[in-house]
């Protein structure tokens, strides 16, 4: 066991802090989920990031990576988070489809699709959820009809983050007269191809964060298929491993949370009492625990280890942590949590009532955490199953 | 940047679990209490054939000459049985403590040769295995001292947990012996052993509440095919996986001595205290009314826990030492690594 990074992980970090100072926009970008302007301004960063090499450090050369081990992808995120970067407007891609079309794809998807993910020229949304299928994901309904070498998709899919201005989704879609696990696949299409239909949903502070997708009769070539035909659901799990596991949320977005919560406790301190204090120390407790877990996780697979059902574990803890974290910050305002950041609240740590009410969203998607304990339970402890 | 064990320490750690899993089950431990021995002298003799007391101890003095991360896994074997013997208190404390004094007067070789010395740390009101103790390492304000057991008085203080064998100590200090040197790290090696501990022990509440889980039928079912039961068992579990990567981490980071470091070992007691104690109450809550008596073996695991989170400084002395050092150093992603901050 060897806590110190090398001569050369701290040369990576040097640089990829050097190459951040020098580009993170100064201003704050309009959020990708309000306007298209802050949508293409987000795609742009991602195409600058790209410039540099910086889009996916861990993948391959050939796909626009730097083909790096999973440290130096933990010391990246740390770098990134710490300068402030923009939020990753094709995290659905990069972090989600783009591992699993490594594992699942066809040398010919892989060429197309992964360089311009990596460029930001696709910007990605996850299709999975319908209205009548959430965590019970083998009740989609929606359809992929063969018909030929196309598929005709029909259906409804919901809860797609970025869906309103992105331009391809990956949706989970089944043989007709097929039943639950079986007949599912994983198709690809884009989000302007005639027969798509796009609603926004306003979350409960009115932001449009997520959509709706409505397919009627959707033609999409079967080589957009990914994985074989009827293996959508092993596909699937594959992405929601990745999600739920290391790739989602980085250590460093809680650790920098932390570091905010402590400024906000110092500034505020001579009015709180002495229990505050301890629950800024287990804010950031929780943040350094759910770092060096990733790390443990990290040297292990890049050891050549697995990752098994302890990603659900990880998402159990960070969404939580998450939630505790905010709801600190919030009780340090006091009176003054409700005021709408930007309009009448002028803390300048941090944008907390918006960071908790999207917190409060973290044990219900990538599978509930109800979900996520049933898998502990029976995967990891070997308990029975209903 | 490696967070992993080495080969040699998992081997070395599997083979120190498998010898306490096979000698030291639930029906031993009530063998035991049965017998009122003050140790189980065929399990002790087996330990220190295997050399585990001088794990640490340098090699030129017949030792190992290993470190406390080789020591640490074996720790959470040992909490993972409720091992009532002094194994780490010998291998993690008082060994280590002997050779950093500048004179031990002969204890330490003789502790690697097979002598229990107890220590009297004052983070601890009592002192444990004093009974079975050759000698015994007290504080008299800073100084040291080194006594036989012969020359001090010994009132046993009866511990929820019938395996912890407290002793209020009186005792004159006397020139002669007096030790040079002081306590050094020996209460963050302390709190870290009790930490491991923890983590084993609520390893094997929660394998417990699993297997009952599995066993018992109500509504005709296994009550482990519930969600409600499921639920908080995993619950507990999730505790679990984020305390034990904290306690390896301050533990490989123990000797650097800093402000960070000794945050992680107050961490690290912290969270294994919280996991722990969630897991046992979690098992009681499993097991239902049968959780609550001394047939169930359970007790045995949920008494060490609940000892341990009091042993080595509580829960409020350890934030103190995190809130001091979130409150005094740098935080944030480039400071997980204690080595990352020099002070």
């Amino acid at each position: 066991m060897k806590l110190e990074f090398t001569q050369d992980q701290r040369a990576f970090r040097a640089e990829v802090r050097a190459w951040l100072e020098a580009n993170v926009p100064a201003a704050p970008l309009t959020s990708f989920d309000i306007s298209r302007e802050g949508f293409e301004a987000h795609r742009d960063w991602e195409r600058k990031l790209n410039e540099g090499r910086w889009g996916m450090v861990t993948w391959p050369e050939a796909y626009g990576g730097r083909g790096l081990d999973l440290i130096r992808w933990l010391i990246f995120e740390e770098e990134y988070y710490r300068a402030g970067a923009p939020l990753r407007v094709n995290q659905n891609g990069i972090f989600l489809l783009g591992p699993t079309m490594m594992e699942f794809g066809t040398d010919e998807q892989k060429a197309r699709f992964l360089p311009r993910m990596a460029a930001g020229d696709d910007i990605w949304a996850q299709a999975w959820s319908e209205p009548g299928a959430g965590s019970d994901l083998a009740g989609v309904r929606s359809t992929a009809t063969r018909d030929g070498d196309h598929y005709v998709l029909n259906g409804q899919k919901i809860w797609s983050s970025r869906a309103v201005f992105a331009d391809w989704a990956f949706g989970l879609f089944r043989e007709p007269g097929s039943e639950r696990h079986r007949g599912m696949s994983l198709v690809l299409f884009p989000l302007d191809a005639p027969g798509v239909t796009r609603r926004a949903i306003a979350r409960m502070d009115g932001e449009q964060v997520f959509a709706e997708i409505f397919l009627d009769n959707v033609r999409v070539p079967v080589t957009d298929r990914l994985g074989d035909e009827g293996q959508g659901w092993h596909v699937c799990m594959a992405t929601a491993g990745f999600e739920r596991g290391l790739m989602l949320r980085s250590p460093a977005r809680y650790q920098v949370a932390a570091k905010q919560l402590i400024k906000l406790y110092q500034q505020h301190k001579d009015h709180l009492p002495a229990s505050m204090a301890e629950r800024v120390a287990q804010s950031w407790m929780d943040a350094e625990a759910y770092a060096l877990s990733i790390y443990s996780t990290a040297s292990r697979l890049d050891a050549g280890g697995t990752i098994g059902a302890e990603s659900s574990t990880n998402k159990i803890f960070w969404s939580e942590l998450d939630i505790a974290l905010r709801q600190t910050a919030l009780d340090i305002l006091g009176p003054g949590a409700e005021l709408v950041p930007g309009l009448s609240n002028t803390d300048t740590t941090g944008d907390w009532l918006t960071d908790y009410i999207f917190a409060l969203s973290g044990p219900i998607y990538a599978g509930s955490n109800e979900i996520q304990r049933n898998i502990i339970a029976e995967r990891m402890l070997g308990l029975p199953r209903a | 940047m490696q967070f992993a064990f080495t080969e040699d320490q998992i081997a070395i750690t599997q083979a120190a679990r498998e010898m306490l899993v096979e000698t030291c089950t639930p029906a031993d431990l009530r063998k035991r209490l049965a017998d009122e021995s003050a140790i189980d002298t065929a399990r002790w003799q087996t330990i220190r054939e295997m050399g585990l007391p001088g794990l640490i101890a340098p090699e030129n003095l017949g030792g190992m000459g290993m470190d406390m991360i080789d020591l640490i896994g074996i720790a959470e074997a040992a909490g993972y049985v409720a091992l009532p013997e002094p194994l780490l208190d010998t291998a993690g404390i008082a060994i280590p403590l002997l050779a950093s004094l500048d004179d031990n007067k002969g204890w330490l070789a003789r502790a690697i040769d097979g002598a229990i010395v107890a220590v009297g740390h004052p983070v601890n009101p009592f002192v444990a295995d004093a009974d079975i103790a050759d000698a015994l390492i007290l504080a008299d304000g800073d100084d040291l001292h080194i006594v036989e057991r012969c020359n001090v008085t010994l009132t046993r203080q009866a511990s929820f947990d019938p395996f912890r064998a407290l002793f209020r100590v009186d005792w004159t200090p006397d020139a002669a012996t007096k030790v040079a040197g002081g306590w050094g790290d020996t209460a963050a090696r302390g709190a870290l052993l009790a930490a491991a501990q923890m983590i084993g022990l609520g390893q094997r509440c929660i394998d417990m509440a699993v297997a009952y889980a599995k066993d018992r039928n109500q509504f005709g079912k296994p009550i482990g095919s519930t969600q409600a039961v499921k639920h908080l068992i995993a619950t507990a579990q999730v505790k679990i996986e984020f305390a034990r990567p904290v306690v390896h981490a301050a533990t490989a980071e123990l000797a650097l001595g800093t402000l960070p470091a000794a945050a992680r070992v107050a961490h690290a007691k912290i969270a294994a205290g919280e996991a722990a104690d969630l897991a046992a109450r979690t098992s009681v809550q499993v097991y239902g009314a049968m959780g609550m008596t001394w047939e169930v073996d359970l007790h045995f695991f949920l008494k060490r826990a609940f000892a341990l989170r009091y042993a080595w400084g509580t829960a409020a002395d350890h934030r103190a030492t995190v809130i001091e050092r979130i409150t005094t150093l740098p935080t944030g992603p480039d400071t997980t690594f204690a080595i990352e901050l020099a002070t």
